[in-house]
């Protein structure tokens, strides 16, 4: 049975790690969710949603990106939730828990010698947080490959 | 393939790349270099440049360059990858209030040291490196598929399904 799948990320290297894991969901009711609009032309021919950004950094666009980020859950009403960071994956898993909606942490690549911030947070929210490094799995957080 | 692309990265400023590569435009005025600045102040007087490109325009430029320089982010480093083109890049430090933590640090010792990629010290270094690396490319990227390694991309899957 086909499940309702959100793949969620930032822009830049979040983003280009996402679609590198699109075998993952071939066949299921995917939903791509990122920052820019011209990153459309990459996912191919399915639903595609933009949200605005957010970071640690300007934690005071979190409103904005929450406000977008519900808006595309009530459309897609996943199932499942893949994301590769940052925050606005976060944001999406926490939003969509209460709903039955389980979800998968993949930390970016980038995190090679402590898993980044949203990832430490993920483990309260996230069905699964994953490591792309080895030397970071730990108690909860397994590694089950890379992106390279 | 000709000139050089440049890409600092879209979420903050990275001046110091920009600054560097304009600087090296301005001494090798007969080569194209494009800068892809983002969010920068810096506005580069010798190289072209741009503030952000449409993603498929960016993978466009990375393939078509003869040497791509960016910041040490992943997004550049799996571009270069993917389009088995070299990457010479500069680390964003925290201390210069260039990014939020000293990740990129550690992208350059964990990542950088794959066969094709290249991390310069400082901006002077970075400039001597590209033209160096300009001269002699060294060994490219080794190819990579579009997508990761299917077992990885397998346990998802399996996750999705579960």
């Amino acid at each position: 049975m086909a499940k309702r799948v959100l793949a969620i990320a930032s822009g830049g290297g979040h983003f280009i790690q996402l679609m590198r894991l699109s075998p993952a969901w071939e066949g299921h009711a995917v939903s791509i969710a990122t920052v820019g609009s011209t990153s459309r032309a990459l996912v191919g021919d399915v639903p595609f949603f933009t949200f605005r950004d957010v970071s640690r950094a300007d934690w005071w666009r979190i409103p904005a990106a929450t406000l977008d980020i519900a808006a595309i859950l009530l459309k897609v009403r996943p199932q499942v939730i893949i994301t590769t960071g940052a925050l606005p994956g976060l944001i999406a898993a926490t939003l969509a828990r209460p709903f039955g909606c389980k979800s998968l942490w993949v930390d970016s690549i980038a995190n090679s010698e402590v898993l980044s911030g949203s990832g430490g947070q993920a483990g309260r929210v996230c069905s699964q947080v994953v490591t792309q490094w080895p030397h970071l799995a730990a108690d909860k957080v397994e590694h089950w490959g890379s992106v390279l | 393939m000709s000139g050089v692309f440049v890409s600092v990265g879209s979420m903050m400023p990275f001046d110091r790349l920009t600054r560097a590569m304009d600087e090296w435009a301005a001494a090798n005025p007969g080569i194209p270099v494009e800068i892809q600045i983002g969010k920068g102040e810096y506005e580069p007087r010798h190289a072209k440049w741009v503030r952000k490109l449409a993603l498929p325009d960016y993978q466009a430029r990375v393939a078509g360059c003869a040497l791509f320089v960016a910041h040490c982010g992943m997004g550049s480093i799996i571009s270069a990858i993917e389009a088995g083109k070299p990457i010479l890049m500069l680390a964003r430090l925290q201390a210069m209030g260039e990014h939020n933590t000293d990740h990129q640090l550690a992208t350059a010792k964990h990542v950088g040291i794959r066969p094709g990629l290249h991390v310069a010290a400082d901006a002077d270094d970075l400039k001597a490196r590209a033209s160096a690396l300009l001269a002699d490319t060294g060994t490219a990227p080794a190819p990579i598929s579009r997508f990761a390694d299917p077992e990885f991309t397998a346990r998802i899957r399996a996750f999705i399904e579960s």
